[in-house]
């Protein structure tokens, strides 16, 4: 890697900040690929990846590693794709509409339009952070976040989407509603969504 | 014939905890595990338990359970709490047999917050994701005890107890002074240097997900400014909007959008796990550098 930069995260783990969030998806799965035996997980977020260890003291030798790894070409990670369908009848529809310059009907086909892609996961089980959609859906968070927004939500905020696996309390844009089952402890794998995965956005009649 | 401990009475919190299930934080699942791991580590090698077998963590005593099918050595260790077997007190931090019939109780503890009990053979309850920790964020593992569970108990492995007491510092009242390695975010408070210089007090709002401290706001640099999310750990120090640090526990969510000023030692956030609502704490820079540059006013 070329000089990332690399900050202790306490005495047992690495903090490497990121150009983008493709970069973190591509570095996340060569340090995956690499299994090093003294990192015990890998979080990666929109510019970074948190690398814990296994124990203090062991910083300066994952360092050294660190510099042998080559963030891997992309048929190496996960390559599968999955159709979401969505009932587009979001309760935020009008506002992004109105802060982005398009219809309902220009919002559907912007987020139906091209390939989502699965940046990393986080917040809450199964929830994944969508990139690489259509640039004009970029749009801030509620300024006052939602205390109960429905599973199966379909939401922006920034440059992602995403989908709310379950109830939870939540700041992002709704446009839609899927009755897809983002996360299901008895399945396996129990995450519908991991890294790397295409995501592609169908437009339903609701059901 | 299969030994058991049926719950009579849970307490305010008890929960089934091993050392968690590392490895999931891509699909948004964090470690969990038992909030003080020194103390579940010594329990279960008190009762010469593989140290990752599930022990029941009881939050501010009140716990009693009857054990049946056959008697079992156990081991309470943690907070300052009184455990007893039929009424009859016996010493934390040492190997006890304890007979078919007879109840364990664990009392309210005069000092710390989380007693941890092993049993030889451990809780055999099924694991979820390859553990049997409680993860009170998600809801993934065990639920909390309530009064009529039966938890089995494994078949032990490995010889009889060898050590039948440790030597242990008892958990202390007074206030915890707390090492912190400055970062990942440091840069993103107006003066860092404040951390070290407040005496924060432990706030009621405390849980597995984190523990609260109040005392004078810290300010950021840039209130209107996201940080993008990023990657947490047990033991950082996220610092809200309003100013009030959160030490982050074993339940916290796997990413977070608030700036991390810095992150305990390791050692230290098992010391977390024993503080109690009301109680001082102090937080000190472990470098060096940044303590003399809060000094000299940066």
């Amino acid at each position: 890697m070329t000089q990332p930069s690399i900050r202790d995260y306490g005495d047992r783990g690495l903090m490497i900040e990121c150009g983008s969030t493709t970069e973190v998806l591509a570095l996340a799965d060569a340090l995956r690929s690499a299994r090093l035996p003294m990192v015990e997980d890998i979080v990666a977020g929109a510019r970074t990846v948190l690398v814990h260890l296994g124990a203090p003291g062991l910083q300066a030798s994952v360092r050294s590693a660190l510099a042998d790894i080559h963030p891997n070409d992309s048929h190496s990670i996960e390559q599968s794709e999955v159709v979401i369908d969505v009932v587009y009848d979001g309760t935020d529809l009008a506002e992004v509409g109105a802060a982005v310059g398009m219809d309902v009907e220009g919002i559907v086909q912007a987020h139906t339009g091209t390939r989502w892609r699965v940046g990393f996961g986080g917040f809450t089980p199964g929830f994944a952070y969508l990139i690489g959609g259509d640039e004009r859906l970029v749009v801030p968070r509620r300024s006052e976040p939602r205390t109960r927004v429905p599973a199966g939500a379909v939401a922006l905020a920034g440059e992602f989407s995403g989908i709310y696996p379950r109830e939870s309390p939540g700041g992002w844009q709704l446009i839609g509603r899927t009755a897809a089952t983002l996360w299901d402890i008895g399945r396996s794998p129990p995450a519908l969504l991991t890294p790397g995965m295409w995501v592609k956005f169908r437009a339903v009649d609701p059901w | 014939m299969v030994i058991s401990l049926e719950v009579l009475n849970p307490g305010p919190l008890a929960l089934v905890e091993d050392l968690g299930r590392p490895g999931f934080a891509h699909i948004g699942v964090g470690r969990s595990g038992a909030a003080d791991r020194r103390s579940h580590r010594l329990a279960n090698r008190l009762v010469a338990n593989p140290e990752d077998l599930a022990t029941l963590e009881i939050t501010l005593g009140g716990f009693a359970a009857r054990v049946r099918g056959g008697g079992v050595w156990l081991a309470v260790t943690g907070a300052g709490a009184q455990p007893a077997i039929d009424g009859i007190p016996f010493g934390l931090n040492a190997v006890h047999f304890i007979e078919e019939g007879q109840v364990l109780s664990v009392g309210s503890p005069a000092s710390g917050l989380r007693n941890y009990l092993a049993v030889r053979g451990g809780f055999a309850v099924p694991p979820v994701l390859g553990s049997r920790s409680s993860d009170t964020l998600s809801g993934i593992g065990p639920p909390p005890l309530r009064a009529g569970d039966v938890l089995p108990v494994g078949r032990p492995s490995g010889d009889l107890p060898g050590v039948d007491h440790a030597p242990v510092s008892p958990v202390a009242a007074a206030r915890a002074d707390l090492r912190v390695i400055p970062g990942p975010r440091d840069d993103w408070f107006a003066d860092p240097g404040a951390l070290a210089r407040t005496e924060w007090v432990v706030s009621e709002r405390s849980d597995r997900v984190g523990v609260r401290l109040a005392g004078t706001p810290l300010q950021h640099r840039w209130p209107d400014r996201q940080l993008p999310s990023e990657g947490a750990g047990r033991g950082a120090i996220q610092v809200p909007p309003n100013g009030q640090p959160v030490i982050l526990g074993p339940d916290h969510p796997v990413t977070g959008g608030y700036p991390v000023i810095g992150v305990l030692v390791d050692a230290d956030t098992d010391t977390v796990a024993q503080l109690r609502p009301g109680q001082s704490v102090r937080l000190r820079w472990e470098q060096a550098g940044i303590a003399a540059a809060a000094q000299s006013g940066w």
